[in-house]
């Protein structure tokens, strides 16, 4: 059967990379008991996989991985178990069961919730929530997109979904309610909540919305000034990736990714 | 949160962030109010090796079970945040608590090899520590050194306040009740190092003893100048081993280490007495591990790291008597859990390929064999019972269980070498390889593949090869190439793959290994030169060594190229390992003559070690 489960990432633990959280889970897992399934062969490897990998640097409270298991328990003991292996850092905040034959976290993911903060010590424009509103207002925002293969310029305005400066504003508006978010607060309260398209199909990074703000702005971009934090992943009940780019976007019905299960009683 | 010692704009700058943050999975945490001492361990060289160190986790293990103690950890900065350290000023911390090395009271550091000496250098320099421990004061922490290259500490005496010679299981506990006792006392730091140097065995301070040398630069006179210390240094041996400190518990790096498995030690120790192996001898005797206690223990250690893999560690895996019980009892409680075993030191028999076939894919993996030397003769000499009967019929088993990559290790440069003897170990690649290809070729799995490779052998203290005289580079070189020549002369060449390592790195090793105090100038010269991760061939700077030496007066080759007298007094004789410099003698003159010593099980050889009275000396006598 296979489970979903939600953690958030915080702290020191924003400096380890993706790949050596998928080896902190699996020795985890190991050490919590649940009964993963393995792979077949010499070098079997248990059957887990993640939704989208976070650069190093950037905390969630919006991180999700699936995993095959032999024989289950309820949410709050799963949960309870794989807590009791974590550090203070990483936490384990959902469990739910998926149907037989769900699509996994990774190819359904479409969209994502992000805190841009400003840390200390870096200067920001005091009127930066009526800049950012200038910014938005224009036709086009063409930015310079890598990719592994190519670099090609991209139109980012109709990724960016929702734009916000203070936290209920920003519930209101994606009607997400944020509760209990890890995220690190700053003194100097300069913040950017937003919702941008991500996943497989088309894939925006926050860093790259802002880049494009300070350009607007005429301020240099400094990657350090600010400390990126995901809220939140969603699939999109309407997906359709073999739709042209503007109707993926038009159509959306954005539910969280642990909303495509259920809970487990005891 | 916790407290980072580096700003995130720092750690979002250097490779690898996880190297410097701590946090890792069954770090021991605690509360500094309730702590007396603060001890520091470092393992001189880059995270991701020192977390491999099964030594470390033993003592870290160990000392944290003391309520009024806290150990924590540090490892070399690499060279990217050792330049952002020196730039901004920032000193060097540990792993747990992130404070500055500089508050703690012990700091602990591990000497595994001989070319982390400058690194040594660094840890203190970053930490601001008075890098010669003459000009350390009452604020600075105790400088403690232990580990193989402490059994000849001289080349690094001068910037140590303590070696510890032993292993780390015995006075540890000991030393820090002194500490303790002589702080609450209101006691200096002097005071400590005279009560340890007189109270406390296996301790040695080595500014208590000063060096005399002869016109030839050989040493004349090794004695104590403060009437505390000993004349003689005894190494301090466990030889209870089934109740004895194990980290039930070890910690789980985020980044992977080296060594990313939990590593059992089956046994200390080696019965086998070859001639060039330093630890054959420093361990002896061997003393092995309760059975019973290493499956509980590889139990415990798989629940609490999560690890997928166990390895045994031991010098000698087959010479463990019950090993057959324990390997099979790792595959029947654990394979189905999708954990590995894996088995390094292993001889090739009937018992090593039933095990290799259930844990390992036959396709991928290789067979691994170390005669050392190419002709018995050789092998002979340096007592290596390995012959090429064994080796044959072993890969033979192999191949014909589907086996078909063979790798295989040799030494250059090993006293009493000839052309012949190297020319040997092309002719055994190759003969295994024909061994290969005498089976119907419908009945092999492809074309047999061999990789041989060769180190060059470097002499150490405290084995028969002390006073031997070692290779100069080019005589190496030379070894090399002609090697190299014959392997391509070989019927099989093309199944053949041949490896070497770099000479230059292999004549400082030599050098550090028998070197004296009058090297500690040196190896201070030359890491304010810059020198640092000399074991990484990309900051390894020979130019650098070889003009820091000539300006110091030193002749490398003093210390490497020149056969020593049966009588000359070497800088760590004061040191009493158990084993007699009379029966290291014997064994070289043995060794002169192609005399095979029987390994300690066959017949006691009488080295002296049978003093600490355990361990095999008594096996079956009771």
């Amino acid at each position: 059967m296979k489970v979903r489960i939600k953690f958030n990432k915080t702290g020191s633990m924003k400096f380890i990379g993706h790949l050596d959280v998928m080896r902190y889970f699996q020795k985890a897992i190991r050490r919590s008991g649940l009964d993963i399934a393995y792979s077949q062969g010499f070098n079997p490897h248990q059957l887990i996989s993640f939704a989208a990998p976070l650069g190093v640097g950037l905390t969630s409270d919006g991180e999700y991985m699936d995993m095959q298991l032999n024989s289950f328990f309820s949410t709050k003991e799963a949960m309870q178990k794989l807590n009791q292996e974590m550090n203070d850092e990483i936490r384990v905040t959902n469990y739910v069961a998926l149907e037989e034959g769900s699509k996994n976290a990774m190819s359904i993911v479409a969209a994502a919730d992000y805190l841009v903060s400003v840390k200390d010590g870096y200067v920001f424009p005091e009127n930066y929530q009526q800049l950012f509103e200038d910014f938005l207002t224009q036709k086009q925002i063409i930015m310079r997109k890598k990719t592994k293969k190519s670099e090609r310029e991209v139109d980012i305005k109709p990724y960016i979904y929702h734009v916000a400066f203070h936290e209920e504003d920003f519930s209101k508006k994606t009607g997400q309610p944020i509760k209990g978010s890890v995220a690190q607060q700053y003194e100097n309260g300069k913040k950017i909540y937003l919702q941008i398209t991500t996943g497989s199909v088309i894939n925006i990074k926050p860093e790259l919305v802002i880049e494009a703000f300070c350009k607007f702005a005429g301020i240099e971009y400094e990657p350090f000034a600010y400390q990126l934090h995901r809220l939140e992943l969603y699939g999109d009940l309407h997906a359709n990736p073999k739709a042209d780019k503007e109707e993926y976007i038009k159509n959306r019905e954005l539910v969280t990714l642990d909303s495509y299960g259920h809970l487990i009683e005891e | 949160m916790r407290k980072l010692a580096l700003s995130d704009e720092i750690l979002l700058t250097v490779e690898k962030p996880a190297r410097y943050i701590g946090n890792e999975i069954n770090m021991v945490k605690k509360d500094l109010r309730e702590v007396a001492i603060r001890f520091c361990m470092c393992f001189p060289d880059v995270y991701e090796i020192g977390m491999s160190h099964l030594g470390i986790q033993i003592l870290y293990d160990m000392l944290n079970q003391r309520d009024d103690t806290y150990c924590e950890r540090v490892y070399s900065p690499w060279p990217d945040l050792d330049k952002i350290m020196r730039e901004k000023d920032i000193p060097l911390f540990a792993l747990e608590t992130q404070d500055s090395i500089k508050d703690f009271d012990f700091l602990g550091i591990t000497l595994q090899y001989e070319m982390c000496y400058t690194n040594i250098l660094q840890i203190l320099d970053l930490s601001k520590i008075p890098i010669w421990a003459k000009e350390r004061g009452e604020e600075d922490p105790i400088v403690i050194g232990g580990g193989p290259c402490s059994y000849n500490p001289e080349p690094i005496a001068d910037f140590f306040d303590i070696f510890y010679i032993g292993e780390g299981e015995t006075v540890y506990f000991q030393m820090l009740d002194l500490y303790k006792e002589v702080k609450a006392s209101g006691g200096t730091r002097e005071r400590f190092l005279e009560r340890a140097a007189a109270e406390i065995e296996g301790l040695y301070i080595p500014k208590y003893y000063e060096a005399d040398y002869n016109e030839d630069g050989t040493l004349k006179r090794f004695y104590p100048i403060n009437s505390y210390a000993k004349e003689k240094i005894k190494k301090q041996v466990q030889m209870d081993m089934a109740n004895t400190f194990y980290p039930e518990k070890p910690l789980v790096p985020y980044i992977k280490a080296t060594q990313d498995r939990v590593v059992l030690e089956i046994q200390r120790g080696c019965i086998r007495g070859c001639r060039f192996c330093q630890a054959g001898m420093l361990y002896r005797p061997i003393r092995p591990r309760d059975i019973n206690f290493l499956k509980e223990t590889a139990r415990k250690m798989l629940k609490n790291t999560g690890h997928e893999e166990i390895s045994l560690s031991s010098l000698s895996s087959s010479d463990y008597n019950d090993l057959q019980e324990l390997v099979y009892f790792l595959i029947d409680e654990f394979r189905s859990q999708g954990v590995n075993i894996s088995l390094p030191s292993l001889r090739i028999d009937a018992f090593a390929l039933d095990v290799m076939s259930k844990v390992q894919d036959v396709k991928k993996s290789s067979l691994t064999f170390a005669p050392e030397a190419g002709s018995q003769r050789l092998r002979n000499v340096i007592n290596k019972g390995l012959t090429e009967e064994v080796i044959l019929k072993g890969a033979m088993d192999a191949f014909q269980s589907g086996w078909n990559r063979v790798k295989l290790y040799f030494m250059l440069g090993l006293p009493t070498e000839t052309e012949e003897d190297i020319e040997g170990i092309a002719i055994l690649s190759d003969k295994i390889a024909r061994e290969y290809y005498t089976i119907p070729k419908d009945q092999r799995n492809g074309k047999v593949n061999i990789v041989s490779s060769t180190s060059f052998f470097v002499p150490k203290p405290f084995t028969p090869f002390q006073w031997t005289r070692m290779c100069t580079s080019e005589e190496f070189l030379e070894k090399q190439r002609f090697l190299n020549g014959k392997m391509k002369e070989q019927l099989n060449q093309k199944s053949i793959k041949y490896n070497w390592h770099e000479a230059e790195l292999t004549l400082l090793e030599g050098v550090l290994a028998r070197g004296d105090r009058k090297l500690c100038k040196t190896i201070y010269d030359v890491y304010k030169a810059g020198c640092m991760f000399d074991s990484w061939s990309e900051y390894f700077h020979y130019d650098i060594w070889m003009e820091t030496f000539e300006k110091n007066g030193i002749n490398p080759l003093f210390y490497t190229a020149r056969e020593r007298k049966e009588d000359e007094l070497f800088p760590w004789d004061f040191i009493d390992i158990g084993v007699s410099k009379k029966f290291l003698w014997r064994e070289y003159e043995n060794a002169k003559q192609e005399k095979v010593t029987p390994n300690c099980r066959q017949k006691c050889a009488g080295c002296g070690a049978m003093i600490f009275g355990g361990g095999v000396c008594f096996e079956g006598k009771n």
